[in-house]
C-alpha cells in the first residue's frame, strides 16, 4: 500500500517526518519498505495570474496576456482556447527549464515578444491534458513555486499490511494508527468547493427505489449490504489540480473527475465504489445476483469470463454489468458523454470475493479490499463523502436521498476484556486505565463491567473477534520494546529426541572425516516411475516429480562440477526419498549417497604432485564404513557390478559401484553409494579385555580357482580355526604365469587368551584349514 | 659359530643388538641384516632353526623369546630403512618451508552447522529436538494452524499439490499441531526440516528451504518468556551485544504475532547494502500461541500458553558467512563447499 505523507500531514494536522513516521508504523506492525521523495522537477514554474486577456494583433487565434507572476505584469504570448481573465495559470519565464529540459527564452511570435509561457499539464509532465493550458485552483499569490501551491513534493511510503489489518489500504487508517501515536486526532481534508451533503440514505430491506432506479438484493449472504445515489447533470471532463496530486502522490494515474473521485475515496476511506453511466443501466435497475450456472460476460479488461453461481453479479434489467467486486464490465463505464451517475457503495462478503477472484485469476484494487473486509457500518458517511466530492468536482445533484438497501443490518461486535487476563498473557501487568486509553486511542470503546471490560469493535476492524485479539491490541499500542526480557524459571520438554538425529551426526562425522562434503540438493526431480510422486502443480516439467533416490542427483551435482573443470569430487548428501503410498500421502525415508572421483588424495610433490585416483576398493570401503556409521543392520555383498548392503531378511538397503556418467575425457572414473539411514540405537562399545598372551602370525598364499570368492575362503578358514584365529587379513593377490587361477596371500593371526599357543597347535590348526579348504573349495597352498 | 653358547645367552646378545640398528647407517645396516636373519647363517634363523633340538623344558621359552626378537629385528631394520631412504632423497639441510602433506578433509553444509547449532543453544532452555513428514495434508499444515484456506493469509504460502488435501508442507509448523496431539505440556521442541514454496529460483528464493520451528506450551508462558526466550538465542547465535527489536506482526497462528530484527551484523546498526539503510535484519516470524491452535489441537487454552517462533535458516546461513546468492547452497559446487572445512 502506498501512502502519500502529504495526504497523512493534512489528516493529523501536522506534517509529518517520513522517517520517524515510518519507524513508529514498523513497530506498529505496518513496516514501511521504501520510502520516495516524489519532487517534479518543476523548480522554475511558479504561479501568474492572467490579468488581461487581448487579441493578439498578428494572429487570430493567439491572445496576448498580461500576466502577474510576482515580479511585475509581462506579456506572454498563448494559444490556448481556455485562457481566461483572473485566473491562475503554472508559469514559466524566459530561462526556465521544463521537465522535458526544454529551455525558454523570450522571442517573437508573430512580431510580439512573449516573456515565457503559460503552460498544460502535458508541457509539465503532470498529465496528458493539453488542450488548453493547466488552470490553478489556488489561493497562492503569484510568483509561488507551483510546487508549493500545488503540494507537487510528496513523499510516498510504501507499507507492507498483514492480511489481517484490510484498514491500513485507506489513508484514514493508517492516520488513525499514527495518531495513536503521536496523540493527534485525525481529521478529513475538507473539499474545495464542496456543497453541503445531502440528506442521509434510507435504509429498506431487500429492495427500493432511488431516483428512478430501483435496486434490489437477491444474493444477501454475497452481498450483506449495497447503497446507491444518483448524481443527475455532472460535467465529466479533468479533475481539479488538488485532487489529481493526491491521486499521482500515490502513483495514481488521474482518468477523469468522476472517477478520480471514487478513487480518491478508495485510497482515503478504503471503500471500493463503482460509478455507472445511468444512461447505460438498462431497464433503470440493478440487482444483486448470483450469476447463472454457464453464464458469461466480457469485463473492463476485454475478457469474456466464464461465471460460476459462487460468483455475485450486478445486473441491470437486461443481465450482467459487474462482476461484484472485482471488476466492471465495460459497457457501463463512465464517459466524457455521462450525464447521469449511479454511485454503488457496497460491502461484499471476503470470502466470496476471494473465491471469485482466484477463480477468475485476477485481482484489483476493489477485490484486495474486499477480500480483506471493508467497514460495513461506515458505509453511510462514505457514500455522502463521495456524493459530495463528486458534486464538487464534476457538479451535478443529487435529487434524492440515496437508498441504502440492508436486509439485515448486523449488530455492533463486542468482545469482552479481563484485565486479569492481558497479564496473565502478557506476563506483566497493565493498568486498568492505561488498557481503555490505548484501545480507545485506535476507536475501541471500552466500557469497564465486573472483572472485565465490554470493548466496542469499529467496524473498520473486522479482524478482531476475540479476546486475544484485543490483549494483542494492548500489546501493539503499548510497544513490545516496553515488556521487560527477563528469563524466568521453566520446565523442560517431556518430548523425546527424534532417535535419527545422533545418526545423522556420526554419518556426517565419518564422511567429512574421509573427505567428502556435505551436498544439498532439491527433492524435485524430473524422473517420473511407477511409484514416483507426481507434484499437481509443478513450477516446470524438469520438476514435476519428488525424488525417488539421491544419488542421481549427485550424478548430476558431479557432472556440474566436470563443468567447472573440477575434476576431484567428494559429495555426500543424505535426505528424503519419496514413493506412492496409500491414501494418497507418499511414504517417506531417509537415504545416504555419496559420489567419489578424481584424487584419493591432494597432490604433494613428494609423488611429484600426483596421487591415486580413487577406485572400486575405495567406495567399497566407504560403503562399509557409511554402513556402519548409518547404523545399518545388515552386511555388504557382493553383486553384479559392485555390491550391495542387504539386512537380515535379506532385503537391499542399499549399494555401491562405478557410475553412469556424462563425463568429459579428462575426468576420472565416478564411483558412489546410496543406503538407507535408520534411526536404531548403536549400543555401546562393550569392551573386550586386552589380551596378555603372545600372537602368533602365519602368512599363506593360497591358490584360489576361479569362481571362489575370497570371502568363501575366508569365512572357511574362520570356521574350521574357530576362536584361536583371531584375524585374517588378505595382504596380496597374483595373478599370471604359473598360477591356475589366482594367488591370494593370507597374514593369520592366531592367539589364545589365557594360554601362549604352542608352535605346534598353530601349525595344526592350519593344517585343519588347509585341508578343509582344499575338500570344500579346491584352494590349496601355493608351492614357493 | 665356534663357541655355541647356550640359545638362552645367545638370545640376550641379540637383543643387545638390536639397539645398533637405530644408528646404523646403510651400509651397517645390510650387515646386520645378514648376520642375524640371513637365511643361511644368520644368528637368530639359527637358533629358530635349532629349536627342534632343544630338551622340551627350554623349547617353549626360547622359541617364544626367539620369535619376539624375530619381529622386533624385522621392524626396526625396516623403520630404519625407510629413515634412511628419506635421508637420502634429501640434501643435509632441509627446507622446511616445502609444504606438509595432508589428506582430504571434507565440509558439513553450512546450513546443517547453522541448523546444530540453533538446536543446540535452544537445547540450552530445555527445548528437545524432533522432525515430521515433508508431504502433508492440508488439515495439518492449514487448518489446525488457524489458518483457513478462504483467508488471504493463505496467500503467503505458495503451496505445491500431491493430491486432493495434500501437499508438501510450506512451513515445519505442522509438527506443532502434530506434538501437541500427542504429548500433554510442558512442550519445547525445535523442529528442523525442509519445507516448500511455489517459488522459482532467484538469488533469495529457492522452491525448497530449510526452516526451524520452535513451539513452547506450558502453564503461565507469558509474553515476557517469549521475549527472553528470543532474546537468549540471539544473543548466544549472534554476540552478546546484539541488538534486538519485536515488532508487531501478523500470523495465523500467533497473536499478539512479531517479527524478530537484530542489528545488522555487517554495519552494526549505521546501515548498508544488507540491511537496506535500516540497520536490522529480520531473521524470524513468532508470537505467542493462538488459542484457536490450542483449541484445535485438544489442549485447553486457557490453562495453557505458550510461544512459537520459525526462522528460514538459508537466510541466517547467507547472512553469517555473507553468501550473495541462495542458489549456491544447493548447487554442490566443490569450490564452494570447500570452504567450509572446519
Amino acid at each position: 500500500m502506498i501512502v502519500s505523507v502529504n495526504w497523512l500531514s493534512a489528516m493529523l494536522g501536522r506534517e509529518l517526518d517520513p522517517d520517524d513516521a515510518a519507524e513508529r508504523l514498523a513497530m506498529l506492525g505496518a513496516p514501511v519498505e521504501a520510502i520516495e521523495h516524489v519532487r517534479p522537477a518543476l523548480d522554475d514554474v511558479v504561479i501568474g495570474v492572467v490579468e488581461k486577456v487581448e487579441k493578439h494583433p498578428n494572429a487570430d487565434r493567439l491572445t496576448l496576456c498580461h500576466v502577474d507572476a510576482g515580479k511585475g505584469v509581462v506579456e506572454v504570448v498563448c494559444g490556448a482556447p481556455n485562457v481566461r481573465e483572473g485566473a491562475k495559470y503554472p508559469y514559466a519565464a524566459a530561462g526556465a527549464v521544463l521537465p522535458g529540459g526544454l529551455e525558454l527564452e523570450a522571442r517573437k511570435i508573430r512580431g510580439v515578444v512573449s516573456n515565457g509561457m503559460l503552460c498544460s499539464a502535458r508541457e509539465l509532465e503532470l498529465g496528458t491534458e493539453h488542450e488548453g493550458i493547466m488552470e490553478v485552483r489556488t489561493d497562492a499569490a503569484p510568483g509561488t513555486p507551483l510546487l508549493e501551491a500545488m503540494q507537487l513534493a510528496d513523499t510516498r511510503m510504501d507499507l507492507e499490511v498483514t492480511p489481517n489489518r484490510g484498514d491500513l489500504l485507506g489513508h484514514k487508517g493508517v492516520a488513525r494508527e499514527l495518531g495513536a501515536a503521536y496523540g493527534a486526532p485525525v481529521k478529513l481534508a475538507v473539499i474545495p468547493d464542496a456543497p453541503a451533503e445531502g440528506p442521509a440514505p434510507r435504509m429498506v430491506k431487500e429492495r427500493g427505489t432511488v431516483d428512478g432506479v430501483e435496486i434490489s438484493i437477491e444474493d444477501v449472504e454475497g452481498c450483506p449490504r449495497y447503497m446507491g445515489a444518483v448524481i443527475r447533470g455532472v460535467k465529466v471532463g479533468p479533475s481539479p489540480a488538488w485532487l489529481e496530486a493526491r491521486l499521482r502522490g500515490i502513483g495514481q494515474r488521474p482518468i477523469n473527475n468522476v472517477v478520480d473521485a471514487t478513487n480518491y475515496i478508495l485510497f482515503e476511506l478504503n471503500q471500493p465504489l463503482h460509478a455507472f453511466d445511468l444512461a447505460k443501466v438498462r431497464g433503470n435497475r440493478i440487482v444483486v445476483r448470483r450469476a447463472h450456472p454457464g453464464e458469461q460476460m466480457v469485463t473492463l479488461d476485454g475478457e469474456k469470463r466464464e461465471l460460476t453461481p459462487e460468483m455475485t453479479m450486478i445486473c441491470d434489467g437486461e443481465g450482467p454489468t459487474a462482476i461484484a467486486g472485482v471488476m466492471g464490465g465495460g459497457d457501463s463505464e463512465v464517459s466524457d458523454e455521462t450525464n447521469d451517475v449511479l454511485l454503488e457503495c457496497a460491502y461484499f462478503d471476503p470470502k466470496r470475493i476471494r473465491a471469485t477472484r482466484r477463480k477468475l485469476k485476477t485481482s484489483t484494487e476493489a477485490s484486495y479490499r474486499f477480500e480483506r473486509g471493508t467497514d460495513i457500518e461506515g458505509m453511510t458517511d462514505v457514500l455522502r463523502r463521495a456524493v459530495a466530492l463528486i458534486r464538487a468536482v464534476a457538479g451535478g445533484e443529487e435529487r434524492e436521498a440515496a437508498i441504502d438497501v440492508y436486509p439485515k443490518p448486523r449488530k455492533a461486535q463486542a468482545v469482552f476484556l479481563r484485565p486479569a487476563r492481558v497479564e496473565h498473557v502478557l506476563g506483566t501487568p497493565v493498568p486498568q486505565e492505561e488498557i481503555e486509553r490505548l484501545l480507545l486511542s485506535v476507536g475501541f470503546p471500552v466500557a469497564p463491567k465486573v472483572g472485565r471490560l465490554h470493548v466496542q469493535v469499529p467496524g473498520w476492524r473486522p479482524d478482531v473477534t476475540r479476546e486475544v485479539d484485543l490483549i494483542e491490541e494492548v500489546a501493539r499500542l503499548k510497544g513490545y520494546d516496553s515488556f521487560p526480557v527477563e528469563l524466568r524459571p521453566l520446565r523442560p520438554s517431556v518430548v523425546p529426541d527424534d532417535p535419527v538425529e545422533p545418526v545423522k551426526a556420526r554419518v556426517r562425522s565419518v564422511l567429512t572425516a574421509l573427505g567428502l562434503n556435505e551436498a544439498r540438493s532439491l527433492s524435485l526431480s524430473s524422473q517420473a516411475g511407477e511409484d514416483a510422486v507426481r507434484l499437481l502443480n509443478p513450477l516446470s516439467v524438469e520438476d514435476a516429480h519428488l525424488r525417488q533416490d539421491l544419488l542421481s542427483g549427485l550424478v548430476r551435482s558431479a557432472e556440474r562440477n566436470w563443468a567447472a573443470r573440477e575434476r576431484d569430487i567428494r559429495l555426500f548428501e543424505m535426505g528424503t526419498v519419496f514413493h506412492a503410498g496409500g491414501e494418497g500421502v507418499p511414504r517417506e525415508s531417509l537415504w545416504l549417497a555419496a559420489v567419489i572421483s578424481g584424487a584419493s588424495a591432494p597432490p604433494h610433490w613428494s609423488s611429484s604432485g600426483k596421487s591415486p585416483d580413487y577406485d572400486l576398493w575405495d567406495v567399497k570401503g566407504m560403503f562399509e564404513e557409511a554402513a556402519r556409521a548409518a547404523g545399518a543392520d545388515g552386511s555388504v555383498v557382493a553383486a553384479a557390478a559392485g555390491w550391495e548392503l542387504r539386512d537380515a531378511s535379506g532385503e537391499q538397503r542399499g549399494r555401491a559401484g562405478m557410475l553412469e556418467a556424462d563425463r568429459p575425457a579428462w575426468a576420472a572414473p565416478l564411483f558412489g553409494f546410496e543406503l538407507s539411514v535408520s534411526a536404531a540405537e548403536q549400543p555401546y562399545v562393550a569392551y573386550r579385555g586386552l589380551a596378555t598372551t603372545p600372537p602368533v602370525e602365519r602368512d599363506v598364499a593360497l591358490v584360489v580357482p576361479d569362481g571362489v570368492t575370497a570371502q568363501a575362503v575366508e569365512s572357511a578358514m574362520r570356521e574350521v580355526a574357530g576362536a584361536l584365529l583371531v584375524d585374517s587379513r588378505v595382504f596380496d593377490e597374483y595373478s599370471g604365469e604359473g598360477v591356475p587361477g589366482r594367488s591370494v596371500a593370507w597374514r593369520l593371526v592366531f592367539r589364545a587368551p589365557d594360554r601362549t599357543l604352542r608352535e605346534e597347535e598353530v601349525d595344526e590348526a592350519l593344517r585343519g584349514v588347509l585341508t578343509t579348504l582344499k575338500e570344500r573349495l579346491g584352494v590349496e597352498r601355493r608351492e614357493a | 659359530m665356534p663357541n655355541p653358547a647356550s640359545p638362552k645367552a645367545e638370545l640376550e646378545a641379540i637383543a643387545q643388538a638390536v639397539d645398533r640398528v637405530a644408528t646404523a647407517d646403510a651400509a651397517t645396516l645390510a650387515e646386520l641384516k645378514t648376520e642375524y636373519l640371513g637365511r643361511k647363517a644368520g644368528r637368530l634363523t639359527g637358533i629358530l632353526r635349532s629349536i627342534s633340538g632343544l630338551p622340551p623344558e627350554e623349547r617353549r621359552a626360547v622359541g617364544r623369546r626367539a620369535n619376539e626378537l624375530k619381529q622386533e629385528l624385522e621392524a626396526a631394520i625396516s623403520s630404519r630403512e625407510a629413515a634412511l631412504e628419506s635421508e637420502v632423497a634429501r640434501p643435509s639441510d632441509v627446507d622446511w618451508t616445502m609444504p606438509g602433506r595432508h589428506r582430504w578433509r571434507g565440509a558439513k553444509h553450512p546450513v546443517a552447522s547453522v541448523v546444530d547449532e540453533i538446536c543446540e543453544i535452544f537445547r540450552e532452555l530445555g527445548f528437545t529436538r524432533v522432525s515430521g513428514p515433508e508431504a502433508e495434508t492440508e488439515d495439518y499444515n492449514f487448518t489446525k494452524l488457524n489458518i483457513p484456506l478462504d483467508h488471504p493469509a493463505a496467500d503467503e504460502h505458495d503451496t505445491f499439490y500431491l493430491g486432493p488435501g495434500v501437499l508438501l508442507r510450506t512451513h515445519t509448523s505442522p509438527v506443532q499441531a502434530r506434538t501437541m496431539e500427542r504429548y500433554e505440556p510442558p512442550i519445547r521442541i525445535v523442529v528442523p526440516g525442509v519445507v516448500y514454496r511455489r517459488d522459482p529460483f532467484d538469488p533469495s528464493h529457492s522452491p525448497m528451504f530449510e526452516q526451524i520451528e520452535g513451539l513452547v506450551v506450558d502453564e503461565g508462558v507469558s509474553f515476557v518468556d517469549f521475549k527472553a526466550g528470543i532474546d537468549y538465542f540471539v544473543k548466544h547465535f549472534f554476540t552478546a551485544d546484539t541488538a534486538v527489536r519485536f515488532r508487531p506482526s501478523f500470523f495465523p497462528f500467533t497473536e499478539p504475532s512479531a517479527e524478530v530484527d537484530v542489528q545488522c551484523q555487517i554495519c552494526h546498526g549505521s546501515g548498508c547494502s544488507t540491511c537496506q539503510q535500516t540497520g536490522w535484519l529480520e531473521i524470524m516470524g513468532c508470537g505467542m500461541v493462538h488459542p484457536a491452535v490450542f483449541e484445535n489441537c485438544g489442549i485447553d487454552s486457557e490453562r495453557y500458553t505458550g510461544y512459537a517462533f520459525g526462522m528460514g535458516m538459508e537466510r541466517i546461513t547467507m547472512l553469517r558467512h555473507g553468501i550473495p546468492d541462495i542458489r549456491l547452497l544447493f548447487e554442490n559446487d566443490m569450490r564452494f563447499l570447500s570452504q567450509f572445512v572446519e
